[in-house]
């Protein structure tokens, strides 16, 4: 039971020779996510590195780690041909087995535009702040209605391609600043985490209303995607984004009701799968719950 | 304040008694006894049976608690009984014995949500202040975070739980019921050494469980039917029970762990707390261990005695609900199959 002081594990080759060393981001559940630069050191991207998972068994590891990667980078390419928002794919390797690669523990990693922004996460958290001080609560509730309609519109997008998330949550979902936006401000990584909530909310509501209306929603962390035209998957999908939702925003609740009603308007398919996503949800809470 | 929990949601009978002392301090434990319905090798427990065990055996626990304790009647505070969720019929004859005692002496009674009992006895055993919650067992698969006086669900199994995918992959092999599927499930995985493939089935926080049963279950089929064995494709070995019994609990766990792992960096925590019977596995605890450790954090997690069913979490959640002012009139002194963890007003935490 004794805690242990976070390292983050080293980097792969050839990212040990990298000046200046890449800064860590954050560390999701499978990855640890970099800023680096691409190239040239003006050229910012994302080095999404997942090290191999001493908890689980060697075989079971390789193969988690060789899939997702490849289903991520795989993913995004599509996506993109597709006219959605991610991030270009720079570069992966997913043969953690083999070469430098295995005496450095394992692991691969995937490189990737870097996204000038932040999570819906990080978002919310500060609006829920604001919306304390600024005494303009309807105005900023239907600004993030706003902001849920262009998500919704977005994931009905990526279903009608088929493409499943497999995890979707709010942050995986990022807000890239628009072109008017005020540098680094809300930039929840260049400035380590002084963000919007720092400053009063009279100050930051501008700020706010910037990336709530104009913002644009840029999809990431496809790791756990998979593609299928099911309804049942697609409802799954939409199930996973709402729980998540409303147990980290539950103060958003009624406004992420936006996100469903704009995914339904947004093709003729979509209304089955909300039909769908009614029966995943009964499922949820009748299923049987014995101690 | 003294409390007497009564808990039978499935197929434990718990009784226990716990002091709260009046000027704060860790909660005191007077009495923790349980008696177990077994089924037979291949066979689940049936709700029926379940009710007449435990009707068979509250007064004599209750009884036995009570002279372990050295508590008179006029000492108890309130009578708390699991008010759900869990099966019918063993919910419903101790809620019957929790009206019954409240009535003959005269106390209030208080009803508990089973998975707030888990989670509040392991935050007192362990000192975990504020984890992430795995909650595991035979009808649960849950991961849990507190947040403005809720205990919020983030992530769950779509379909059957994890303890339940255990039992019933014992009771393909036919293995013993006594003291628990799970157990001995884990003994047999501990001399198995080939990992075979098995779905890996997670959806974000949430996971699903029943086509790695169904995917395991045939490939017992197939060991039963072919009796020149069966081998494994990499190592050549041939595959037993045990190494399927491993293959199940590497997956599984793997599984439990990541979806844990996922929350904790979702509400940016370090902590993480392991209730409910299936969290007796040492392997899943070596695991939960190693994923912590690697973020910088910790795992808690307690043994048999709080892990598995039990009264006096029934007990300990009921008196800090109690402490509120909280009570349940006769007239509400129902149960339900269904009672979510979320549904549950927190008024004891900030
Ligand atoms: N291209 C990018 N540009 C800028 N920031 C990014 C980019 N990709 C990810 N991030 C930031 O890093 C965080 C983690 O990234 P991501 O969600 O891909 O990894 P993860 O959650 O650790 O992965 P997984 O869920 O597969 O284990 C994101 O929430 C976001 O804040
Ligand atoms: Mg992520």
């Amino acid at each position: 039971m004794s805690a242990s002081v976070f390292s983050p594990p080293h980097l792969p080759p050839p990212f040990v020779n990298t000046v200046p060393p890449p800064t860590l981001i954050s560390q999701g559940a499978e990855a640890l996510l970099y800023r680096t630069h691409f190239l040239q050191s003006t050229h910012p991207c994302a080095l999404k590195y997942r090290p191999s998972k001493p908890y689980r068994h060697p075989t079971l590891d390789a193969r988690l780690t060789k899939h997702r990667i490849l289903s991520e980078a795989r993913t995004m390419v599509r996506m993109r041909k597709e006219g959605l928002k991610v991030p270009g794919v720079l570069g992966v390797d997913c043969e953690p087995a083999h070469g430098d690669n295995a005496r450095k523990g394992g692991g691969g990693w995937m490189m990737m535009e870097w996204v000038e922004g932040q999570t819906a996460k990080d978002l919310l958290v500060a609006v829920k702040e604001t919306r304390k001080s600024c005494g303009r609560e309807e105005v900023l509730r239907e600004q993030v209605r706003n902001l849920m309609h262009r998500i919704g519109t977005i994931l009905c997008k990526m279903h009608e391609i088929g493409v499943i998330h497999g995890d979707l949550t709010t942050s995986n979902l990022m807000i890239r600043h628009g072109a008017q936006q005020p540098h680094g401000i809300t930039d929840g990584h260049a400035e380590g985490h002084g963000r919007a909530n720092n400053t009063s909310g009279i100050e930051t509501e501008p700020i706010l209303r910037e990336a709530l209306v104009n913002g644009e929603v840029v999809l990431i962390d496809f790791g756990l995607a998979t593609s299928s035209i099911q309804d049942e998957d697609k409802a799954v999908d939409l199930y996973v984004l709402e729980r998540a939702f409303g147990s980290t925003h539950p103060e958003a609740e009624d406004e992420f009701n936006e996100v469903l009603k704009a995914y339904g308007e947004s093709s003729r398919g979509a209304r089955v799968v909300l039909k769908r996503l009614e029966d995943v949800r009964l499922r949820g809470r009748k299923k049987s719950m014995i101690g | 304040m003294i409390a007497l929990g009564l808990e039978g949601s499935a197929n434990k009978l718990g009784v226990g008694l716990i002091l709260h002392p009046p000027k704060g301090g860790p909660a005191q434990i007077l009495a923790n006894i349980r008696h177990t319905f077994i089924s037979p090798p291949g066979e689940g427990f049936l709700p029926k049976d379940t009710a007449k065990h435990h009707r068979a055996w509250v007064v004599r626990l209750v009884k036995q608690a009570m002279k372990e304790a050295n508590v008179s009647v006029d000492d108890v505070n309130c009578i708390c009984y699991t008010k759900g969720p869990g099966m019918g019929a063993p919910l419903q004859s101790v809620a019957v014995a929790a009206r019954m005692l409240s009535l003959l002496w005269g106390k209030e009674l208080v009803g508990v949500n089973h998975c707030v009992g888990h989670i509040e006895m392991g935050r007192e055993i362990t000192g975990a202040q504020n984890p992430v919650v795995l909650y595991v067992s035979g009808g649960n698969t849950q991961v849990i975070a507190y947040a403005s006086q809720r205990y919020r669900i983030f992530g769950e199994a779509l379909d059957i739980a994890v303890g339940n995918c255990l039992d019933r992959f014992a009771r393909t092999l036919n293995i013993s019921n006594d003291p628990a599927p799970g157990y001995n499930i884990e003994q047999m995985a501990k001399k198995g050494k080939n990992l075979l493939d098995l779905p890996y089935a997670v959806k974000g926080m949430d996971c699903s469980f029943s086509g790695i049963l169904a995917t395991v279950d045939s490939l017992a089929a197939k060991l039963e039917q072919d009796t020149t064995g069966c081998r494994d494709e990499t190592t050549g070995e041939i595959i037993t029970h045990e190494d399927l019994c491993f293959s199940l609990q590497e997956t599984v766990f793997a599984m439990l762990v990541e979806i844990t792992e996922r929350a904790m960096a979702h509400v940016g925590s370090s902590q993480v707390l392991i209730v409910g019977g299936v969290g007796c596995n040492e392997r899943l605890q070596e695991m939960m261990g190693m994923m912590a450790s690697a973020r910088g954090g910790s795992v808690f997690a307690t043994d048999e005695r709080f892990c598995i069913d039990n009264g006096i979490m029934i007990a300990h959640a009921g008196l800090l609900a109690y402490r509120t002012g909280f009570t349940t009139s006769l007239e509400e002194s129902t149960c339900t199959q269904r009672f979510r963890t979320d549904e549950v007003l927190v008024k004891w935490r900030d």
